[in-house]
């Protein structure tokens, strides 16, 4: 089981006392954090990817580097990358390249992105969300698995022998999760071809999630990767703990009422009844979080949103802290009455090994003597007459 | 039971004429439906219970509790009678918050009778300016006969008169198109498929993927 962090990037005042961060106060405290979670044992720091204020989570590529650089065992992965406005091959590029950087420490969780302003600003229409993030994927595995790519879709440029560079680490592609709220159309497409599924679950009631869940499952089995209890499911959550409960009440509410996404509207103990938000003890954080199982099944990563809401760097370091200090009772509970034939979560590591064990993937190609390759046509007579400089 | 009606309501006061007209409407149908020799249950949602439930699913996302319960009502039964007062010049923004949180297609094909209720018959239009652009926008086949109450007609012997009359000519109408074979065809000639249908029965995902390049299905 992984257990981990997920961030989205907000840039929001502290409503207690209406101080705003600059962006490169969250930016470094992005850092900070994801270094803290590494030091209290957590598996995995996950980045969202936002292109607007009040967000800092563009270039999560940059952002995961330089973590990587600083850390030493978590694993780095996105919530999420937007498969729809990124073109797929700069994102083969990016994570082939961190792969390499961090030695195989990095997967990531493609979304669709629900920012209908983002979209034309990278030249792609909303209404088309599906249809993009199934073809960008489908051009995107073959970026990763074929080291020679001839391409034509309806999203981008065609493709004519093309190979994406580096190749991935070892000859193996980063693990891939597809993040949705409530598409079936991607439960369907992450069961297909045997990736993971993560649902974002923090805003939503059980039902809803158990339901996303369940499809997946059973879509899973049905293209034979596995059972269905063998299905790569991740869920997110959200808690708000202090070593004692009415404190956690009472310092969390300011922030939730006037939260970006839901402030202003449902009550503290409404939403904490409707969706899995938890703010209490610890032991309440940990039976709730162990709880989540009953509807989703045995599953392979919890990844908690921790810095949100205007709550400064050293409350969620303090967060991060308590969380550290029931993690090993929280990695008890999730191995008790697992039955043995669900999986880990792949890594790198295990998909090397299911692989047959590493393979050097890089492509030699000779290329001209200046630039590799050439983009001037040598037998063009007006080119070689710029050349010769008498153009 | 053969046939299901459920009536919306969205008066604020209790009690509130527009309750009252509902209930009259409801019984017209109910009448109307039984004298075609079949059954049917007429359900009651009032909304005002549910405006603090449909504020939040506006901030959330999801319906809670009762609020989830009247969306399933009102998407499964087989006709509507809704029933606004006026404000404004128009619905309600409690009436109008909840179509706005059903599900996309929910009414599609749907018989809906439009009624609504006012202090003065100057206000009378509101249902072919307002109620009748807003469910033909939402796909529901609406009665011809819309019924609009004013203070004064549910003074002395109007309902009798007028006001019956007229509830029993659209409930006749609403029963008439209950009859027929409406919902269905419209929502064939849609095609559309909804996020349940998805659920009950996934689109394979070679279809998908040949849907994402082909460029005729927008999804």
């Amino acid at each position: 089981m992984q257990i981990g962090i997920f961030t989205v990037g907000d840039v929001t005042t502290d409503p207690t006392t209406g101080r705003t961060p600059s962006e490169h106060e969250r930016i470094k405290a992005t850092v900070a954090i994801a270094k803290k979670a590494e030091e209290v044992g957590l598996d995995v720091f996950a980045t969202g990817e936002h292109h607007n204020p009040p967000f800092i989570a563009s270039n999560p590529t940059a952002t995961l580097a330089y973590i990587g650089a600083q850390t030493e065992r978590i694993i780095l992965s996105t919530a999420t990358t937007l498969i729809t406005t990124t073109d797929p091959v700069l994102i083969a590029e990016d994570y082939a390249k961190i792969q390499h950087l961090t030695d195989g420490r990095v997967d990531l969780m493609l979304g669709r992105g629900n920012t209908g302003p983002v979209y034309p600003w990278f030249g792609k229409d909303i209404r088309q969300g599906i249809n993009l993030a199934i073809e960008n994927y489908a051009l995107l595995r073959r970026l990763w698995t074929e080291d020679v790519v001839d391409w034509e879709g309806r999203f981008r440029t065609p493709l004519q022998g093309y190979t994406s560079t580096p190749r991935p680490l070892d000859g193996v592609a980063p693990f891939v999760w597809h993040g949705s709220i409530r598409s079936p159309e991607i439960a369907e497409q992450a069961a297909y071809y045997g990736d993971g599924f993560f649902h974002n679950h923090i805003f939503w009631p059980a039902s809803h999630t158990a339901q996303m869940v369940r499809l997946y499952r059973e879509r899973f089995e049905h293209y034979g990767h596995g059972s269905a209890e063998q299905a790569i499911v991740g869920l997110g959550g959200q808690f708000f703990m202090r070593r004692n409960s009415q404190d956690a009440w009472n310092e969390f509410r300011p922030y939730f009422d006037n939260a970006p996404v839901y402030g202003h509207g449902p009550s503290l103990e409404d939403f904490t009844q409707q969706t899995p938000l938890t703010v209490g003890s610890p032991q309440q954080v940990l039976e709730r979080t162990l709880s989540f199982r009953e509807y989703a099944g045995d599953y392979q990563r919890q990844l908690f949103l921790l810095d949100h809401a205007g709550l400064p760097l050293k409350t969620v370091l303090e967060q991060l802290d308590l969380l550290g200090e029931i993690l090993p009772e929280m990695r008890r509970g999730f191995a008790e009455g697992r039955p043995g034939q669900v999986p880990d979560a792949p890594t790198h590591a295990s998909l090397v090994q299911a692989a047959g064990g590493p393979m050097d993937a890089t492509v030699h190609v000779e290329g001209d003597s200046a630039t590799g390759t050439s983009d001037r046509d040598l037998h063009d007579p007006e080119v070689a007459r710029i050349l010769e400089g008498e153009l | 039971m053969d046939r299901s009606i459920t009536v919306i309501s969205a008066g604020l006061s209790v009690p509130s004429s527009t309750r009252v007209l509902a209930e009259l409407l409801g019984s017209a149908a109910e009448r109307a439906v039984t004298a075609r020799g079949e059954e049917v249950e007429v359900e009651y949602v009032e909304l005002r219970p549910l405006a603090h439930a449909l504020a939040d699913h506006l901030l959330t996302g999801f319906p809670s509790g009762d609020l989830a319960d009247a969306i399933d009502k009102v998407t499964a039964a087989d006709a509507l009678v809704v029933v606004t007062p006026v404000f404004s010049g128009s619905y309600s923004g409690l009436f109008k918050t909840f179509f706005d949180v059903l599900r996309v297609g929910a009414l599609e094909g749907k018989p809906v009778l439009i009624a609504a209720t006012a202090g003065t018959a100057r206000h009378s239009l509101v249902l072919d300016h307002a109620l009748r652009p807003l469910f033909s926008y939402l796909r529901a086949l609406v009665v011809p006969t819309g019924i609009f109450a004013a203070s004064e007609d549910f003074g002395g012997g109007a309902v009798d008169g007028g006001l019956r009359k007229r509830a029993d000519r659209a409930a006749t109408e609403l029963a008439a198109l209950l009859g027929c074979s409406g919902q269905a065809t419209v929502r064939q000639v849609a095609r559309r498929r909804s996020v349940d249908d998805e659920f009950a029965a996934p689109t394979p995902f070679e279809q998908l993927l040949r849907e994402a390049s082909d460029g005729d299905t927008v999804r």
